[in-house]
């Protein structure tokens, strides 16, 4: 957590500068599931890279390159929206 | 260059000298003026900007957000309803300091529905945190409007700059109007230059972030801190436009105030009649003067209690009603005044577009205690 600042050195109006979404891991509020991916189904079309609201799947270059866990919340749309069903959620251990 | 114009057409004028990049705008009697005269300016060329027609003020004032932080100098224009209707996103263009000028055309809220002149339209949005500057008649309506942007874009203020004309007395009838040079007020305007523009490409940045009890706190006392800025900032910008027009713009004016012991303090056009009222009382001997407050917002508490030290009476005229409370310029008066000795009464009058002669100023002047004023079924003037 940043550090709490007086108001005279907030910016005006409490604009927020780039790049701050990295700080907070959401994958910390996820939902106790976790996706999985058969690579041999994997088509590489990216749809799961387009649709993830938290920039949680990695790519290297244009190719899929797994999940980053520190950003993914669970939410299952990797899963849902895969054309071959190459993604799966499954149980997370506690 | 002298110009026989309404306060309309004036600001109008302001407004194609200003040249500003985008106008979002719903037209609404009495502003109505402000915009089909600029609108004419840009369908003839002879001004440039993005004309919006939206769907309604509350989508003025958000368009309005949209393109001054985005970076493209921006002005609209309202009244009454339409004030009520875009007050929601007045507050949001205030905290999110989006440097927005806008004019308003002063008319009394519904109901009963009345088109005519009254402040409670600005006054409704009185807390929002914007500027709010009082023309007295077209002239100075005009003048403020050039003083605007200068006063909105400065780096330690960043906030909307309301203009605010009496609809019909000021923004319909004409008067002689001194316009400055187009390249005069385009040179004193200067480029719209933000510090943190929204489209910056190479700096990308989030405005109007959710703020949690953590944060929204500190950024409210920003806002104030700002408005209050523009107390300290209102001379330099003041200077420079005397230079440009020979003319002095005042947070308060002091009208032969000298040695007077009964002092009226109005906002607005009334404070034209109430001058020539106090013009043949002073050559009757009576020590009669008047204070126009210009800058309600913020207000210069300390210049009026300074410029009112040793009235025997401060009477303060309202045209707008607090009913269960005390008016707003009556309640500002008396919080500024509050330990300094002088006596205070207030007075509401003018709602919808009641007139205000001479003779009740008169009146106003010999009455003893607070009332309603012109209003039929009260002891006082009608």
């Amino acid at each position: 957590m940043a550090e709490l600042t007086s108001w005279r050195e907030l910016p005006p109006g409490g604009r927020v500068s780039p790049a701050t979404a990295q700080q907070p891991h959401t994958g910390g509020w996820r939902t106790g599931v976790l996706p999985q991916v058969d690579l041999s189904a994997c088509v590489n079309c990216l749809l799961c890279w387009l649709y993830c609201p938290d920039s949680a799947v990695k790519l290297d270059g244009t190719t899929f390159a797994g999940f980053d866990l520190d950003y993914c919340k669970g939410c299952e749309l990797c899963a849902e929206v895969c054309p071959t069903d190459a993604i799966s959620m499954v149980e997370e251990q506690a | 260059m002298r110009e026989l114009l309404t306060g309309g057409e004036a600001v109008a004028h302001a407004m194609r000298q200003i040249d500003p990049d985008v106008v979002p705008v719903y037209p609404i009697t009495p502003q109505t003026p402000i915009i089909q005269g600029f609108s004419k300016f840009v369908a003839d060329g002879r001004a440039h900007a993005e004309l919006v027609d939206v769907e309604s003020e509350h989508s003025a004032m958000s368009a309005a957000i949209g393109s001054a932080l985005a970076g493209a100098r921006t002005i609209t224009a309202t009244s009454s309803q339409g004030l009520a209707l875009m007050a929601e996103v007045v507050y949001i263009a205030a905290a999110m300091r989006a440097p927005i000028v806008m004019a308003v055309g002063n008319r009394a809220l519904s109901g009963p529905i009345n088109i005519h002149c009254d402040h409670s339209d600005s006054m409704l949005i009185r807390d929002s945190g914007v500027v709010q500057l009082f023309a007295e008649n077209a002239q100075e309506a005009y003048d403020l409007m050039v003083v605007a942007p200068r006063l909105a874009e400065h780096p330690d203020v960043l906030l909307p700059v309301l203009v605010c004309l009496d609809g019909f007395t000021i923004t319909h009838a004409a008067e002689p109007v001194e316009l400055i040079g187009d390249d005069d007020v385009r040179h004193f305007v200067g480029d719209y230059d933000l510090p943190h523009p929204m489209l910056d490409i190479r700096e990308p940045s989030t405005h109007g972030p959710f703020a949690m009890p953590d944060h929204y706190f500190e950024l409210r006392r920003q806002q104030a801190a700002a408005l209050d800025f523009v107390q300290a900032a209102l001379p330099s910008v003041a200077d420079a436009f005397e230079l440009l027009s020979g003319r002095r713009l005042h947070a308060i004016e002091e009208y032969r105030l000298d040695d007077a012991d009964r002092v009226i303090v109005a906002l607005g056009s009334t404070a034209g009649t109430v001058k020539d009222t106090i013009d043949e009382l002073r050559d009757e001997g009576e020590r009669v003067g008047l204070l126009r407050v210009c800058s309600f917002r913020p207000f210069p508490a300390v210049e009026l209690t300074a410029a009112l030290a040793g009235v025997e009476t401060v009477i303060v005229l309202d045209r707008a009603d607090s009913p269960g409370g005390t008016p707003p310029l009556h309640a500002e008066v008396a919080a500024a005044l509050y330990g300094s000795g002088c006596g205070l009464r207030g007075h509401v009058y003018g709602l919808g577009g009641r007139e205000l002669h001479p003779e009740d100023i008169r009146e106003i002047f010999a009455l003893d205690h607070g009332a309603y004023i012109g209003v039929r079924g009260e002891e006082c003037p009608a």
